[in-house]
């Protein structure tokens, strides 16, 4: 019955161009989109999304299974993840660390102020930076060696190596011989990933990594040199806890805007990780960016689930939590979004929208 | 036609089973044949760069073009012209693409391909542009952590084949040492031509035991050094592979090797793990430079991934005693490391 009254007052909102979320009434902004924005030489699911300071854009795609290859005493996985690079038009110009380690299961791509190229794979829990002509500068994170066995008959199920292995920290997991116990969902500290999602900058050149949607839910915060200074956060839902860390924003004050899509919350926090406040009434922040303009916005999108086309609007948001505006909806045509996993937004009204479920990138130019 | 010939069996099937089987045999005994000829239509490129797999479906368009999916490595789905002619390939890679089930076309000459492996279904317009994905692959996350493989600890010690063997030395007259390894524990030796000789070691952290050999090298009289890894000491075995003494100061050594020369130096790197807390960070990563005996002459380097630092140091060139490479996992790179040895202070002058 509750459910009934709040959709009929949603569909009372909309008719009108606007809805009604916890009080706050959200203007429907009016948009131009265009699904022609890159020539892909190969189709995939498009994981993320972004431009550097000439314009460029790189698309980290999903371009196929990572394939297993069946060593004597073990099974390796490898590929087939693919970073391309294309110019300001769209054409395609060149692939990026094509065959590399880490690119098993593409999440997200983003550029830093010096235009160095940050890989974000869920697959090998690996992140790598390239700089601006895709060489290698550093990494974080490593991939398991191998696939863990499933003993077969006979095979007894035990570690064979003496050295401790990556393997992901399950909350409450007992801690290292010698460590500290580890608290339910913090990772390690370090940079021991479990799905990472996403990773952004403060000026001095630190990086934040969002780590993850594993059972990591944490930030982990390295030095310009790429070695681990902090990191914030545990699994649960109360403030600086997070279920499900999908994204990562710095804006210029320092402050950290991370995207807790399983509360359904946006929280900010400080430049030292305290927390802040929580930006709600956005739905579940799948993906979210930060402008370069002044004053800088926030943009996220309550994706839709890949099983239903509900949902799928991006809102635009003040740095002060209050919602400018939201536009757009789950579908399969242009102006429509599918399963929205990565946003770039350098200037205040120009988007870049990277669509797992239409295996596209499309340009969204919002309307004052 | 077919429908009609369907429906007599699903009559057929509902008067029971044999008169099913009657009713086919005797269309097929009383139908007159159709006279027919038959090309093998398609022609690929003489170039090889496009084969045929199994033929899995196949279409037209309005214009008289035709379209083919294929099983090849993943499927691919070839558009040819109305002789034949091989034209393009839609989707050339896709991620939708693993085991092809059919194409269609569609009344705007759209193309669709029906994937069953990896349960997506695609639309190119006539040119190959994709305009719509049904349908979502699963994500391979789960498969991932569920795959089968690995092996346990096997001890096989056999004499031609190795268990994730780890490194290779040399004696001067070119004997053949190999460290073996993750799977088995011991110590092989050949001889220059490859034939086996004998093999040492066992798992286990007593004499001429090894947990997780890692590292191996032979200096100029032969004697034979060992990284036993997971015991954190060096064993230092003669030629023949018999225990001569243990280093157990230097920490875990992941990798050693020993320069050429006179004196020759023994380094060793008690490297960060991988996948560590930040505090080991401060208990490892320095390289340690030794005189044969074990006798550390010095030390240099931490964790860390800033150069100077090493991430996971995995292993080392020594050639020349001055310039050490060293090769790191978490690093990703090749460091060259010129050591200044003469300008050395002593601990007392600290």
């Amino acid at each position: 019955m509750k459910r009934f009254l709040r959709s009929a007052v949603v569909a009372g909102a909309v008719a009108i161009g606007a809805t009604v979320v916890t009080g706050q009434v959200v203007p429907e902004l009016a948009y131009d989109a265009n699904v022609d924005v890159v020539q892909f030489p190969v189709y995939g699911e498009v994981a993320g999304v972004a431009t550097d300071s000439r314009g460029n854009i790189y698309a980290y795609v999903r371009a196929g299974m990572p394939t297993a290859t069946l060593g004597h005493e073990r099974t390796f996985y490898h590929g087939h993840s693919r970073l391309f690079k294309f110019d300001s038009t769209g054409k395609f110009i060149r692939e990026v660390a094509n065959g590399t380690y880490a690119a098993d299961f593409a999440q997200n791509v983003r550029v830093d102020a010096k235009d160095n190229v940050w890989m974000v794979d869920a697959g090998s829990n690996m992140v790598v930076q390239y700089d601006s002509e895709g060489r290698f500068v550093q990494v974080y994170g490593r991939k398991p060696e191998s696939i863990p066995v499933r003993p077969g008959p006979g095979v007894p199920a035990r570690a064979i190596d003496p050295l401790p292995m990556p393997a992901p920290v399950a909350p409450g997991a007992a801690a290292a011989p010698g460590m500290p116990a580890v608290p339910p969902g913090t990772g390690v500290r370090g940079d021991s990933f479990n799905r990472p999602t996403d990773v952004a900058w403060d000026k001095a050149g630190n990086a934040y990594i969002a780590d993850g949607f594993g059972n990591n839910n944490r930030i982990a915060k390295f030095g310009p040199d790429g070695n681990f200074i902090d990191s914030w956060g545990r699994t649960g839902s109360n403030p600086g806890e997070f279920n499900g860390v999908r994204g990562v924003a710095v804006d210029a004050a320092g402050n950290i805007y991370v995207a807790d899509a399983g509360n359904r919350r946006i929280q900010v926090l400080n430049p030292q990780g305290k927390y802040l406040r929580a930006i709600t009434g956005v739905g579940a922040p799948m993906a979210i960016c930060l402008t370069n303009s002044s004053p800088q916005y926030l943009y996220s999108s309550n994706s839709n689930d890949p099983e239903r086309l509900d949902n799928g609007e991006i809102y635009k948001i003040a740095l002060n939590g209050s919602i400018v505006g939201r536009f757009g909806r789950a579908g399969k045509i242009a102006r429509e979004f599918s399963v929205v996993n990565g946003l770039d937004c350098r200037s205040d009204n120009n988007l870049l929208v990277a669509e797992i479920g239409n295996w596209r990138v499309q340009r969204v130019t919002v309307k004052r | 036609m077919m429908r009609r010939f369907t429906s007599y069996v699903v009559v057929g099937l509902l008067l029971g089973a044999g008169p099913a089987f009657a009713q086919e045999a005797k269309a097929k005994a009383t139908t007159p044949e159709i006279p027919y000829d038959s090309v093998s239509f398609l022609k690929m490129p003489a170039d090889g760069s496009v084969y045929m797999g199994e033929g899995i479906g196949v279409a037209t368009s309005s214009k008289g073009q035709v379209y083919v999916i294929t099983r090849s490595g993943e499927s691919r789905v070839f558009e040819f012209d109305p002789q034949g002619n091989f034209v393009k390939e839609f989707g050339k890679e896709s991620y939708g693409y693993g085991f092809a089930h059919a194409v269609r076309v569609d009344k705007d000459d759209n193309v669709w391909s029906v994937d069953e492996g990896s349960n997506v279904i695609l639309k190119y317009n006539p040119a190959g542009k994709l305009l719509m994905v049904l349908g979502k692959r699963p994500d391979p996350l789960d498969q991932i952590v569920s795959m089968p493989g690995g092996a346990p600890f096997s001890g096989a010690n056999r004499p031609y084949s190795f268990h994730r063997p780890t490194d290779i030395a040399w004696d001067p007259q070119g004997n053949i040492f190999v460290s073996d390894g993750y799977t088995d524990a011991r110590i092989v030796k050949y001889d220059a031509n490859g034939r086996f000789i004998k093999s040492a070691g066992t798992r286990g952290n007593g004499d001429l035991q090894f947990s997780t050999p890692h590292g191996i090298a032979v200096d100029l009289q032969g004697n034979v050094y060992v990284a036993d890894r997971g015991n954190r000491r060096i064993v230092v075995l003669d030629n023949d592979l018999n225990q001569k003494t243990v280093y157990d100061h230097v920490g875990a050594p992941w990798g050693i090797c020993i320069s050429l020369g006179s004196p020759q130096y023994l380094y060793s790197t008690n490297s960060i793990g991988t996948a560590v807390d930040q505090p080991s960070q401060e208990r490892t990563g320095e390289i340690y430079k030794m005189t044969l005996d074990g006798k550390v002459v010095g030390r240099f380097g931490s964790a860390g991934k800033a150069l100077k630092q090493f991430a996971s140091t995995h292993t080392m060139d020594c050639r020349d005693p001055n310039v050490v490479y060293t090769a790191e996992i978490q690093g990703w790179r090749i460091q060259k490391n010129t050591l200044r040895p003469e300008q050395m202070r002593s601990p007392s002058n600290d």
